[in-house]
């Protein structure tokens, strides 16, 4: 079967397309990020390179590459040049597992599946991946022989660390939904019904977790300007620098394919879009439009939130994680799971809709707790 | 429900980003797009002429001594009927502005007896090397609607041999 030349070749051009969607995607973010951020500011942002700055990251990416680039005096040389190669692949590899259109498409005379490697255990691979990216930003910080960087690497392994387990919690709660590791699974099983809707609380908790793990605002301490300089890459210039800017892009647009996949159906069509013309079953393209859509819209989220909510203390960041969101996530995944148990006992999927009620009533009722602690804190100080 | 009120202060952050997308932006798209100076805007520096052609000012050199960063240099020359500048005996043969020295205070537009120096409206100040941020006579004289009222003028002898200040008025913005 391996002997096959044509599955090597279709094993590369499915790589390539996913290696190219993903550096386009990243140029043209920067570009995006920008726009909407001056548009919150009340400015236009950057438009004078081609039609509506539509150049503009090609003008960047040459900057960039022309730029000097400097090794401070003391740095290991050799983990300094390699702490940008190890933060910069994970985060294209990451999106390998990804479909980005649905299985079996009639293409060039063959049954082509649009994900790069379909395997059954998908979501394990995905986790595993996502917490290698932190050791190059931890390399970095160390390796450059500054205190700023190593501070801001020790906040970024610290970070990860403690809301990578609420992110393996929320993975647990899509599992058990769809019963199955296999991203394809999920998605399919998220045709009638976006997880996000059986589990609004999870999904939200995902969200804020995604934020934490690419280091965005209002969880980005590693790279906290006002306090560290730059954090992780302080040290860094030209091209290792541009290399630390793709990863963090890159892997915002990954994790909210990720997030796409998991609660919001995925490259599968709206759910009230099922059986119309519009349906991915019809015609295969849709999907990876439905997919872009949906990633367009989340990473709009995340540059929304970045222009809105100030950045958060590190000990509350740090308290945040281990006493809210953790126990709430535990939480969340065994209601799920009770739910899911309750359906299938009872041999009545309605049952499945205790899962949202119960849920919600949990997070109002971890936001009214939260609210009681803050305000007897405010009481001892007075 | 105050024990939601965090939450709800939080959407209401978002929800004041959401409603600025929506206004329209502030900038100006510079260079084609200027924008009106102030009447009192301290910009490049200009040297009146008189209606008829005749340059105001004297080579009195009291811009050059009012001036605090010592960016002026006048070397004034006499006038003779034949070669006529300015009004009175002496013109300046020599204005130098140093733009990089120049900090547009405007004493020199209060210093000038003449009023023949003032302060325009041009901030469009940049130049490659410094020997070209030194602006010369011909660079800020103003121009003239007619070529025989070009400076040096043959004027009639004994009319301008006169005192050359005319009566000030009150300032006016």
């Amino acid at each position: 079967m391996l002997s096959d030349w044509t599955l090597w070749l279709e094993w590369l051009i499915k790589s390539l397309f996913v290696i190219f969607a993903l550096l386009g995607g990243f140029a043209y973010l920067t570009l995006y990020e920008r726009r909407a951020l001056a548009r919150i500011q009340s400015r236009i942002g950057p438009n004078r390179a081609g039609w509506q700055g539509i150049l503009q990251p090609i003008a960047d990416a040459v900057k960039l590459i022309f730029k000097e680039e400097l090794v401070p005096a003391k740095a290991d040389r050799i983990l300094f040049f390699w702490a940008p190669v190890i933060t910069m692949v994970p985060s294209i590899i990451l999106a390998a597992t990804i479909p980005f259109g649905p299985k079996n498409v009639p293409l060039f005379g063959r049954q082509i599946s649009l994900a790069v490697a379909d395997i059954n255990v998908g979501v394990l691979y995905l986790m595993s991946i996502a917490s290698i990216a932190v050791y190059g930003i931890v390399l970095a910080g160390w390796s450059s022989n500054n205190k700023y960087a190593m501070l801001g690497g020790l906040r970024s392994s610290a970070q990860m660390i403690s809301y990578e387990l609420s992110l393996g919690l929320m993975f647990v709660t899509a599992i058990i939904l769809a019963d199955s590791m296999s991203l394809y699974e999920i998605v399919e099983k998220q045709s009638s019904m976006w997880f996000a809707i059986i589990q609004p609380v999870g999904a939200l908790i995902f969200l804020i977790v995604t934020l934490a793990e690419v280091n965005r605002a209002p969880f980005d301490m590693p790279e906290a300007e006002q306090e560290l300089t730059a954090g992780y890459h302080s040290e860094y210039s030209g091209m290792k620098f541009a290399l630390f800017f793709m990863a963090e892009y890159q892997k915002m647009i990954v994790i909210c394919m990720i997030a796409a996949t998991l609660f919001f159906g995925g490259y599968r069509e709206f759910w009230f879009l099922q059986g119309t013309i519009l349906s991915v079953d019809r015609f295969w393209w849709l999907g990876p439009i439905y997919l872009l859509i949906k990633v367009v819209v989340l990473l709009f989220f995340m540059i929304w939130v970045r222009a809105t909510w100030p950045r958060i203390r590190y000990d509350r960041l740090m308290s945040f994680g281990w006493k809210i969101l953790l126990p709430l996530s535990l939480a969340i995944a065994f209601i799920t799971a009770a739910g899911v148990l309750l359906a299938e006992d009872l041999n009545n999927p309605i049952w499945i809709w205790t899962i949202p009620i119960i849920s919600v009533f949990v997070g109002v009722f971890t936001v009214v707790m939260i609210y009681r602690e803050l305000r007897r804190k405010i009481y001892e100080r007075a | 429900m105050s024990a939601l009120e965090p939450v709800v202060e939080l959407v209401r952050g978002l929800w004041t980003t959401l409603k600025m997308m929506v206004e329209k932006p502030v900038t100006y798209q510079y260079p084609e797009e200027k924008r009106e100076v102030r009447p009192r805007f301290r910009g490049r520096h200009i040297l009146r002429r008189y209606e008829n052609g005749l340059e105001r000012c004297i080579g009195c050199s009291l811009c050059a001594a009012a001036c605090p960063a010592d960016a002026i240099f006048v070397e004034a020359s006499e006038n003779t009927d034949e070669q006529r500048f300015s009004p009175g005996e002496r013109y300046a043969s020599t204005y130098e502005i140093n733009m990089i020295r120049c900090i547009f205070c405007g004493y020199c537009e209060d210093a000038c007896p003449t009023e023949a120096i003032v302060l325009g409206d041009n901030y469009e100040l940049s130049f490659y090397d410094r020997r070209s941020s030194i602006y010369t006579k011909d660079m800020l004289l103003e121009p003239v609607p007619a070529l025989e009222m070009l400076t040096p003028q043959k004027t009639e002898p004994g009319k301008y041999n006169r005192r050359s200040v005319p009566e000030m008025n009150d300032p006016q913005d």
